[in-house]
Parts: structure tokens; C-alpha cells; sequence
């Protein structure tokens, strides 16, 4: 009876540990941005603003406070989901991300869908047949995916498929999407470059994953059994690589929604990372506060699945 | 039908091909030619390095990564399986022919149930439907003496123990009904008492199942039990091959000589010390206990020792047998303070000890030093064989210098190696080279007792009674005391005066080591004494053990 809630208790502190990591985060992520030069109220103003107006401002916003109360009240607002009001704009934080974080997810999502087969899929086959041909142009091929910069790749993007070619769109946003045509066109070239950066990694890791299993006494039992390869690797294997290969799918695809601030600006996606770098030209501390915890929480939703994908697919601690 | 007059498999001239990591090509099999005729049971027995697995995987024209069939022919029931492509190959595997792994524990896929292993092989092959496997399996798990064997399919290989899943891999690889089964060292990481249980299940199934078997073992003495005739292998080629009994008896290569040397080892003299002032034990333990875990009211979760004293007699060594868990390497642990014991005493020369390693003076720590049962890992492998041993000559006697160096020759000239060899790395010495090493890292402190934590057990037979040989030479020289703990009763049995035998963390008895099968009292010591393989033919078939008291004390 108590062995059976041994897997609930270890998802359960697994998850426990990721609501503690996400209060450190938040503190974190409040404390430097607190750090960041320069003063609101001055800025503002503007340049002729007299003190008594900045100072006035400064109370009105409630910026003497000491710091740690003022990080109370944001992380209470975190939690009911009032993030704030711009200090730029004056409009609600929330509005301000609401839309914006829809088109990361969207364009996360769509390269997901792309990238995370095509990485297993590659990942796998190379594994199953290594030292071959293919597995070596494979093994070529990522590399040379890694070390190209992402901007390279989409500029030569830009460059062939809409300036030459002229296939494509250049600028995805605002391109006509009323059609699904038109949609798969005006993704293509993000979604392409996007893959290109995340898959590289997946596959090697999986890849370097599945080989480990490979190479266990297990899989060449199942090998003397007359077991053909696909059986060995997909029945007898992968299953024991699942926990591996799904962090490194993690840590890969978190970067989607943080790390794409390249891949938006070239392509001019209104994302949350362009959003963010504008809110730092700006100072718009509420908005930069709700956007890094934006990417600290996709990034530990990432990690956490997959820390369970690993506690769920052992039976040593699912029993 | 085969015919009985034909032999099923025909080994001829195999040659077999291996890449080293540096690109170099060897040959590891060098031209092995031999025969198994239906129903009979072929030993395949040699040291570590021999190449005895190597040609029992040819057997199902299987390699490992690296080797190739470079020459000869594999005949397995009149069908070549060199000539044979890998899905011809895959075919012939499991149904014709099937193996039994070393480690049972690393064989089985730890993420998929027992049963879904078992008649993977029916599922691969299409033999038959899933629930006649499945009842199939079940009459095996029977026949093999498994507890429940209804539901034990339903379990995961970590939930069933080792002896267990040894005799679950037997099962799996009779479920196709092969022709020829290779066993290849099944009972080599098992417990004596278990190792019984599975080589006599092994022997039913066998013969009432009339398949031919290989036998691929270090041991003479469980290959004498199951083996209709022995080849003897060293260095990838033949050295001698006959009938069981005429090996044992009139044996004529001297590596078999050697071989069975190893196996009855010359009894321990023990050395007078009539004669010499009677000064305090050596080492003494009283009431000592440890345990792991966290600690609550100054008592560990885990209580491993409970209750252990013992007095060694300077010049004499103490021997603790036990099986895996009995907590015989615990208590080196607690002895040497590496795990610091909850409750008791160690003694040393007459003065009590802290029971925490790192609040022991210098002095002590030099006088007690420990020996590693893996010399791979307790060796640091970036570092050269001199400095290795420079370091507790530094450490404890501040040499350095022109007299460092001389003292590093003089210890590697005392285990019987060349001077020439500090100059190498861990990895580049065999391993009976590594175990000398090792011992002489403990001999460089100029220790008077030496704890040495199953030094032999990860060697072949021949080399591990070498070891044993240095260290007796040593005790005369370097008048050192030794604590033995071995689970190998031959081997206390040869170096050691007294013997405690441990089982669950307590010393159920003392005995002395030339007399432990006659004067053993307790009912543990005398199913462990019985439970040695001995190198006679019919040892198995007329061993008389309690079933229950077999039952009690090996944990099924």
C-alpha cells in the first residue's frame, strides 16, 4: 500500500521544489531589475521636471517604499494575476504581454510540432545505425546547424526564399494570413530558422542517449533473443532513454520562448522577447518584471515535465 | 530429429578478429576447433582474457562491438551460422539456440515486466500464442524452483532477487525450446547457498529437457558438477580438452595443474608466537555497532553491525566470511573509521581508537591501513604507479627526494614488480599488477595490520593465489597481521587462522580456520561450509542440505 504512493510523493516534491525555485526566481528577477540605473520618476518627467514634481511622483507610485515591501505586493500581484501597469504607457501589464505572449506561444508551438519529431526521428535512426554513413552526414550535419549563428541562418533565409525567390514573405507579421496557405507562408521561414537552432541539440543528445542504452547488457540480450534492430532500439532502449532525452528536449525548447529575440526582430514577429528588449529601452520595470518571469516560468515548466516524464517512465520509482 | 551419432554444433579452425582502441588488429581466437554432441554439456573454462565468452557467443554467430569472425566455420545443426546473414542469424536465435548472461541483474531490461521478457522470444519468433507462452513460462518458473510462480511474472527485475533472476534468464532461455543453451558464468555474482539452488535447477531442466548445453566458467569446481566434458582455454587457443573426470584426475597441461591448485588451496600454518611477550591483541573490537542513515537518538535508520567482538592476535589474521549483506565490508568500514561506529569500541595495541577516521592521530592511521577489493577504482588513474605510492610515504614519513624514490622501488621490488613499472598508469597493468599496487600503497605506510576488504575476489584463481602467496611472504618479513574478508572460503581458509562468520551483521561464530567444516556449530556456518562447490564430480547430486533450513538463511 505505501509503495504505491511512492510516485505521488516523488511527483509531488518534484513539484514542491519547483514552486520554491519559482519564489527564488521571482526575488531574483525583482532585485535586479531593481538594480537597473537609473531612476523612474526622473526619466518620466522628463528633463525639466523639478524635484518636488519627481519627488511627488515617486510617492505617488509608491517608490519609497522599502524595497522588500514593494517586492510583497508585486509577488502578491504575481500570484492574482494583476502584473501591474506599465509605467511607459499606463496601460495594464497584462494587456500589454496578453497579445504578444499568444504569438510566442503560437510560433513555440508550431516549431515544436516540427522540430521535437524531426529531432527524435533523426536522433533515433542515427543511433540505430551508428557508425554508418548516414549516421556520420547526420552527426555532420548538426554540427554545422550549432555552429552557424541563428541571425546567419536567417538572413540567408530572408535572403533566398523572399529576395530571390520570392516564395515567402519577408516580414511575417502583418503578411495576409486569411487563408491556411497564407498562414503556413508567413510561419515558414521563423519556424524553419527556429527549428534549425533547437533541433541540433535534440538530436545529438538523443542520439548520444539512445547509444548509451544501446550498448547495455539488456539491449544485447534482446539482440540474442533474435531481436531485429527496431525492436532492440524501440522496444528495449529508448524506453530506458526517455529520461535523459527529455531533459535535453527541455533545456533545448525553453529557449523558444526566451531566446528568440533574433529570430523576432528579423522576421518583425511582435513576440514577448521583442517586447521585453523594448521595455528595457524604455525602463518599463513592471513590464520587464512580468516578461523574465514569463521566460523563468515557461523555462521551469519545461524542466519540471520533464524531471516527471524521467520519475514516470522508471518503474523503479513508479512502484 | 537430429541424429544422436552427429554432433550438433562443429567448431572448426574459428578464428576470431578484434580492433583495439588504438586501431590495432589482434587476434583473440586462435584457430578453436571442437564438437558438442546432442544432450551433452561442454565446459568452456579459463581465465579472465581467454576467450571462453567470445567463442560461446560465436556459437550463435554473434560478436561483440569490435571482434569479427575472421576464419572457420560455426556448424550449428548442419547450417553454417559464419556463412549466415544477421536475419538468418536472428532466426536460429532463441529457438535453436539461446544463452544465459553473466549478470541476470543487467541482462534483464529494467523498465518492462519479468513475464514480458520471458516470452519475448515466442512473440519474436511467432512460436505460439501469448497465453500458451505465458503457461509455458509459468511451468519453467516452476521447474526452476521459483517462489510464486504464478505472479512473479508480473514483478520488474529489481523486485525479484539475484538467485532469482539468474534462474529467470534460464526460464527466458528455454521458453523457445533451443536445441543448445549456452550459460555463460550464470552463477559467477551469486551467493554460494543461492549458487546451489540455481546450478540444480539448471541441472533438471537440462536433462529432462535433453538440450546440450555450454558451460562458459572460471570455477573447476561448478563446471565438475554440470559438465560432461571440459576444454580448457588460456590465451584464445585449446590448451586441453577431455571427459570431467579425467581432467580432474589426470590432468596434463600445467595451466590446468595450476587451475586445479587454485581450487584446494595448502592450509594456512599458523606462525608460533610461543615464546614471544604476551602484549595486548592488535586489534580488538567490543560490542561495536554501525549503521547508516540519518541519526535518531544516537542510533542510525539502517543498524547494519549489531553486537561484534573480536580479538586479533598480533601475528596471526582473522578471517570473516559471509554472503553479500552480511556486513563484512561494513565492519572494515567501522574498524578503519570510515564509517564511524554508534556504539562500542575498536582497540588498537591495547588503546582505544576515536571511532571517527578523521579524529585518529597520524600514528594510528599509519599502524592500520585498508586494501580495496577493486584496485581499478581505488587507484587514481591520472596518476603514475610512483606517485601512488610517494604519497603515503610523504604523508607518514616526510620522505622526499633520492629517498623517496629508493623507498618506491624497494616497496614495488617487495609485491614482486619491476622498479620500470612506476613509470606506468593504472590502466596500462593487468589486473593481478593493480592488486600488487594497491597492496603496496597499504605496505608504504609500514603498517602492522592491513584490512583487506575481498583483495582477491576480482581476480582469476591462478593470479588471486599468487596474491595470497605475497601476502604471506610479507607477514613473515614485515611481521604484519592481516584482517581477511572474503566471501570465498577457500581462499580464509588460506591465509587465515581464525574465521568469524557474519551473517545479517552479527558474528554468529568463531571458528579456526584449518577445522571450520568439523567443529562449525551454528546451523548458518555449517550450510555455508557445505554450500563450497567441491572439485569432486558428485558433489552436487549427493549434497544433503535442510531444505528448511536452506529456506531460513538464503533469502529467496
Amino acid at each position: 500500500m505505501q509503495a504505491s504512493l511512492i510516485p505521488y510523493i516523488l511527483v509531488a516534491r518534484r513539484l514542491g521544489i519547483a514552486l520554491i525555485t519559482l519564489i527564488i526566481v521571482s526575488f531574483a528577477v525583482f532585485f535586479a531589475t531593481d538594480l537597473l540605473p537609473g531612476d523612474v520618476a526622473e526619466i518620466l518627467m522628463g528633463q525639466a521636471a523639478t524635484p518636488e514634481a519627481v519627488a511627488g511622483l515617486r510617492e505617488a507610485m509608491g517608490l519609497n517604499q522599502p524595497a522588500f515591501l514593494r517586492f510583497l505586493g508585486w509577488l502578491g500581484g504575481l500570484f492574482t494575476g494583476d502584473l501591474g501597469t506599465s509605467y511607459v504607457n499606463q496601460m495594464p501589464v497584462a494587456d500589454l504581454i496578453g497579445g504578444r505572449l499568444a504569438n510566442s506561444l503560437k510560433l513555440a508551438g508550431v516549431t515544436t510540432a516540427v522540430s521535437v519529431p524531426l529531432a527524435l526521428f533523426l536522433g533515433i535512426t542515427a543511433a540505430m545505425w551508428r557508425g554508418s554513413a548516414y549516421d556520420r552526414m547526420v552527426t555532420a550535419l548538426t554540427i554545422t546547424v550549432i555552429s552557424v549563428p541563428e541571425f546567419m541562418v536567417a538572413t540567408l533565409a530572408v535572403l533566398i526564399f523572399a529576395v530571390w525567390l520570392k516564395w515567402l514573405p519577408a516580414l511575417s507579421f502583418g503578411a495576409e494570413v486569411g487563408t491556411f496557405w497564407a498562414l503556413l507562408k508567413a510561419y515558414t521561414m521563423p519556424v524553419i530558422t527556429l527549428t534549425f537552432v533547437v533541433s541540433a541539440q535534440m538530436i545529438r543528445m538523443t542520439r548520444a542517449a539512445l547509444i548509451e542504452t544501446i550498448d547495455t547488457p539488456y539491449v544485447e540480450m534482446a539482440r540474442l533473443k533474435g531481436a531485429g534492430r527496431i525492436r532492440q532500439v524501440l522496444r528495449h532502449a529508448l524506453p530506458n532513454a526517455l529520461g535523459p532525452i527529455a531533459n535535453a528536449m527541455a533545456l533545448s525548447l525553453s529557449y523558444l520562448v526566451g531566446g528568440v529575440i533574433i529570430v523576432e526582430t528579423i522576421f518583425n514577429y511582435p513576440g514577448v522577447a521583442k517586447l521585453m528588449v523594448d521595455a528595457v529601452a524604455t525602463r518599463d520595470l513592471p513590464l520587464i518584471q512580468s516578461c523574465a518571469m514569463i521566460f523563468c516560468v515557461s523555462y521551469l515548466t519545461l524542466i519540471t515535465l520533464a524531471d516527471l516524464v524521467a520519475i514516470l517512465s522508471n518503474p523503479r520509482l513508479r512502484r | 530429429m537430429p541424429d544422436a551419432s552427429q554432433p550438433l554444433v562443429t567448431v572448426r579452425d574459428l578464428h576470431i578478429g578484434a580492433v583495439t582502441d588504438s586501431g590495432r588488429q589482434v587476434e583473440i581466437i586462435k584457430g578453436v576447433s571442437f564438437d558438442i554432441r546432442p544432450g551433452e554439456f561442454v565446459a568452456l573454462i579459463g581465465e579472465s582474457g581467454s576467450g571462453k565468452t567470445t567463442i560461446a557467443l560465436s556459437l550463435m554467430g554473434y560478436c561483440r562491438p569490435g571482434c569479427s569472425i575472421a576464419g572457420g566455420t560455426v556448424t550449428l545443426d548442419g547450417r553454417d551460422v559464419t556463412a549466415m546473414s544477421e536475419a538468418d542469424r536472428a532466426e536460429l536465435r532463441g529457438t535453436e539456440v539461446s544463452y544465459v548472461p553473466q549478470s541476470a541483474a543487467a541482462a534483464f531490461n529494467p523498465s518492462k515486466r519479468i513475464m514480458d521478457q520471458v516470452v519475448e522470444i515466442t512473440g519474436i519468433h511467432r512460436l505460439m500464442p501469448r497465453a500458451e507462452a505465458e503457461a509455458k513460462a509459468v511451468s519453467l518458473f516452476r521447474a526452476l524452483a521459483l517462489p510464486q510462480p504464478e505472479t512473479i511474472g508480473r514483478r520488474y527485475p529489481h523486485q525479484v532477487s539475484g538467485g532469482q533472476l539468474q534462474r529467470l534468464a534460464a526460464a527466458m532461455a528455454l521458453i523457445g525450446g533451443p536445441k543448445l543453451v549456452i550459460f555463460d558464468e550464470p552463477t559467477t555474482a551469486l551467493d554460494v547457498t543461492t549458487q546451489i539452488e540455481v546450478l540444480r535447477a539448471f541441472k533438471a531442466v537440462v536433462q529432462k529437457g535433453g538440450v546440450s548445453g555450454v558451460y562458459v566458467s572460471h570455477d573447476l569446481a561448478v563446471v565438475a558438477q554440470i559438465a560432461d566434458r571440459i576444454i580448457v582455454l588460456k590465451g584464445g587457443e585449446i590448451q586441453e580438452e577431455n571427459t570431467t573426470p579425467k581432467i580432474l584426475t589426470e590432468a596434463r597441461h600445467p595451466y590446468t595443474r595450476a587451475l586445479l591448485a587454485a581450487v584446494d588451496p595448502v592450509p594456512h600454518q599458523p606462525r608460533s608466537i610461543a615464546g614471544l611477550q604476551p602484549r595486548p591483541p592488535i586489534l580488538e573490537a567490543i560490542d561495536l555497532h554501525a549503521g547508516y542513515g540519518t541519526f535518531q537518538n544516537g542510533e542510525p535508520a539502517v543498524k547494519v553491525l549489531k553486537n561484534i567482538n573480536f580479538r586479533l592476535e598480533r601475528g596471526r589474521n582473522l578471517g570473516v566470511i559471509g554472503e553479500s549483506g552480511s556486513g563484512k565490508s561494513t565492519l572494515a568500514r567501522a574498524v578503519s573509521g570510515i564509517l564511524p561506529p554508534y556504539r562500542g569500541a575498536v582497540l588498537l595495541d591495547g588503546h582505544e581508537l576515536d571511532g571517527d577516521l578523521k579524529e585518529r592521530r597520524k600514528e594510528d592511521l599509519r599502524r592500520m591501513q585498508i586494501v580495496f577489493q577493486l584496485a581499478d577504482t581505488a587507484l587514481n588513474p591520472a596518476q603514475t604507479v610512483g606517485s601512488i605510492l610517494a604519497r603515503p610515504l610523504k604523508f607518514y614519513h616526510g620522505l622526499r627526494g633520492a629517498a623517496r624514490d629508493a623507498r618506491v622501488d624497494a616497496l614495488l621490488d617487495m609485491v614482486h614488480l619491476p622498479a620500470a613499472l612506476k613509470y606506468r598508469l593504472p590502466r596500462e597493468l593487468s589486473g593481478g599488477q593493480k592488486q600488487r599496487v594497491n597492496l603496496a600503497r597499504a605496505l608504504a605506510a609500514e603498517p602492522e595490520l592491513i584490512l583487506c576488504d575481498e583483495i582477491t575476489s576480482a581476480l582469476d584463481t591462478v593470479v588471486a593465489a599468487a596474491i595470497l602467496k605475497l601476502l604471506e611472504e610479507l607477514q613473515s618479513e614485515l611481521n604484519l597481521s592481516y584482517m581477511f574478508i572474503s566471501h570465498d572460503l577457500s581462499t580464509v581458509e588460506a591465509i587465515c587462522d581464525d574465521v568469524l562468520v557474519m551473517y545479517k551483521g552479527e558474528v554468529v561464530e568463531e571458528l579456526p580456520a584449518a577445522r571450520m567444516s568439523a567443529e562449525a556449530a551454528h546451523p548458518y556456518s555449517k550450510l555455508l561450509i557445505s554450500s563450497v562447490p567441491q572439485i569432486d564430480p558428485g558433489w552436487l547430486d549427493s549434497l544433503d542440505q535442510d531444505p528448511e533450513l536452506l529456506a531460513a538463511f538464503s533469502r529467496r
